[in-house]
């Protein structure tokens, strides 16, 4: 074979019918072809989540990232603007940053050592009389995408037409503003974060976020562990005041606790007992509306918020899916806590990260578990769709127009594979 | 062991063959046999090779006491997907370094292999482990246990059971 001969993917094919409103196709989990395309018409063209600019606060700082299944460098420039650059020489391609996240002046390339400055503009070329008169550092700076940020959240696109990003946010911005109320006063920063690798397509973990029905099955052995005071707090399937609403642009919202929407209200309530042991702590230093204050932003927001097609606000952190291949996903659970705030505050907020979320923790490996079996599950039957009808047909209207269903109704999975679907087409 | 006491010098000897003993109980997941081993202290799974202020950094695992008797339960309750059954595991401890002594205590350095096997599939992991082990009238107790893993910060796979 040739490589004139070599095999393309279906031209313009659509996809968009293994979408079928209350299904879906089985091989939106398992063909690759499909996992390409993705790649191309949603990750390569919509906004992406990349990073919190608490991650880069400083003039020269960097943290690397993914688009899609494509490295990026976050980095912020001498004058403070942020860049999102893709992490490839203009030259032969070699990467030029390896380091996580750091701080520096320019990225080296270390195959032929061209520099790059913090903008991604080209500065530096070894030996550049090797070059004809008509080379130009201009044309080879790196590549760099379009930047836009919400609340603290850096979103980059490839799409240099995308829309601006508040539009794209739309419904979801409201329920931004409420979770980054975490702060309790102080900016949100983030605390560090647990990774791992789950053998499943990236739709499997976007399906999740917004999947009230697992909870109690699932995370059996994690309401084992807790007080009964917190076991209550999370035995939202059996209360009925949740509800999921589907806020356009394939974004959802999941509220499982609505008397924990805005941490700014009930602030007279009495303190939980398992924070009382914080508040008296703070008292040393905080007026006693503080302590109300920062003791209900330390236990988190009530709701999971899911920004399509790779980000959640998820109760107290953040989730983010990164697409590896069709079969597997990286998932970041990404810690929150107080920009300057008490250091027992922030403590608290890690303890309580540490127990559910991570590898290791009472929570994340028996979702990781669920999620491998869905994908091993598909390989059977691929004839038979993936059911997301859960609430159809009893779905009402939100108090802001919005289609709505119970906790633990499907409508946020619509609401994804719709989008998914516009995209796809 | 029936005639130590607080201040009783741990030899390497005595020390190796307690961490063998805590590698076979941990690789049979029989937690009640492993709770007993320790005398107050943390288990911590640390994120990054530089961190020793785990209180004020996010970790994989910092358990106290409670907690390590929470994940112990979770594991052999039956209630977690991950956990029932578990992934099986076999793993060697080796390279013992002793990096500090005193009378009735010592802190030991180890490398952990530890292989596990679930759905037909392999996955390995490497750490350096910090254990710190006093002399009691019980015989040797973990005050202390760092398990520092290779790629750390790095993106892991979900772990059903105890390093
Ligand atoms: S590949 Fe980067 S300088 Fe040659
Ligand atoms: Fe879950």
């Amino acid at each position: 074979m040739t490589l004139d001969h070599f095999p393309q993917g279906p031209q313009d094919a659509s996809y968009a019918p293994l979408v079928k409103g209350d299904r879906v196709a089985t091989p939106m989990y398992e063909d690759p072809a499909i996992f390409d395309v993705e790649m191309e018409k949603i990750f390569g063209k919509t906004w992406v989540w990349v990073g919190h600019e608490s991650e880069v606060p400083d003039k020269g700082n960097f943290k690397l990232s993914v688009v899609g299944t494509q490295p990026v460098i976050i980095s912020r420039d001498r004058k403070g603007a942020l860049h999102v650059l893709v992490n490839r020489c203009r030259h032969r391609a070699a990467t030029v940053c390896e380091i996580k996240k750091g701080k520096t002046s320019s990225f080296q390339c270390p195959y032929h050592g061209w520099g790059y400055a913090l903008d991604g503009s080209l500065r530096g070329v070894p030996y550049t009389e090797g070059y004809n008169t008509d080379f130009d550092k201009k044309d080879y700076g790196l590549k760099k995408l379009k930047v836009e940020t919400y609340q603290g959240m850096i979103f980059a696109s490839f799409n240099m037409d995308v829309e601006p990003l508040e539009d794209f946010l739309g419904n979801a911005k409201l329920w931004i503003d409420l979770f980054m109320k975490q702060g309790g006063g102080f900016p949100v920063k983030t605390l560090g974060e647990h990774q791992f690798k789950v053998p499943m397509n990236w739709k499997i973990q976007l399906e999740n976020t917004t999947d009230a029905y697992h909870f109690p099955v699932v995370h059996k052995s994690f309401m084992q562990s807790l007080d009964g005071e917190a076991t209550q707090q999370f035995s939202f399937l059996e209360d009925d005041d949740g509800w999921v609403e589907d806020l356009g642009n394939g974004h959802s919202v999941m509220v499982m606790m609505p008397e924990l929407n805005d941490l700014d209200d009930n602030l007279d309530a009495p303190i939980p007992e398992r924070f009382e042991a914080l508040a008296e702590t703070l008292r040393a230093d905080y007026d006693e509306a503080q302590v109300r204050r920062i003791v209900r932003a330390v236990g988190g927001c009530g709701f999971n918020l899911n920004l399509f097609p790779n980000a959640a606000c998820s109760l107290s952190f953040f989730r983010i899916l990164r697409p590896v291949s069709v079969q597997e996903t990286e998932i970041r659970h990404i810690a929150l806590g107080m920009d300057g705030g008490p250091e027992a505050a922030n403590q608290m907020r890690m303890r309580l990260h540490e127990h559910f979320q991570g590898p290791m923790g009472f929570g994340s490996p028996d979702d990781a578990e669920v999620w491998e079996r869905v994908q091993r599950g598909s390989a059977g039957a691929g004839d038979l769709d993936v059911m997301v009808n859960r609430g159809v047909g009893l779905e009402d209207t939100s108090p802001n127009g919005l289609p709505k269903g119970d906790i633990s109704a499907e409508t946020g999975m619509r609401a994804a594979y719709r989008k998914w679907q516009e995209m796809m087409a | 062991m029936k005639d130590m006491t607080t201040d009783s010098k741990i030899t390497l000897d005595a020390a190796v063959q307690f961490l063998w003993m805590e590698a076979d109980i941990l690789d049979r997941n029989d937690f009640d046999a492993w709770l007993p081993l320790w005398h107050g202290g943390h288990y911590i799974i640390p994120i990054g090779d530089d961190v020793t202020d785990f209180a004020n950094n996010l970790n994989i695992a910092y358990d106290d006491a409670d907690m390590r008797k929470a994940r112990a339960a979770r594991l052999s309750g039956g209630f977690s997907i991950s956990a029932a059954p578990p992934a099986r595991t076999v793993r060697t401890v080796s390279r013992f370094v002793i990096t500090e002594e005193a009378p009735g205590a010592i802190t030991i350095r180890s490398a952990l292999h530890v292989v596990e096997d679930k759905f037909g599939r392999q996955r390995m992991f490497a750490a350096n482990v910090e254990h710190k082990l006093i002399a009691t009238e019980n015989g040797i107790r973990i005050t202390q246990k760092v398990v520092r893993l290779l790629n750390s910060d790095g993106m892991l796979t979900s772990i059903s059971y105890l390093f």
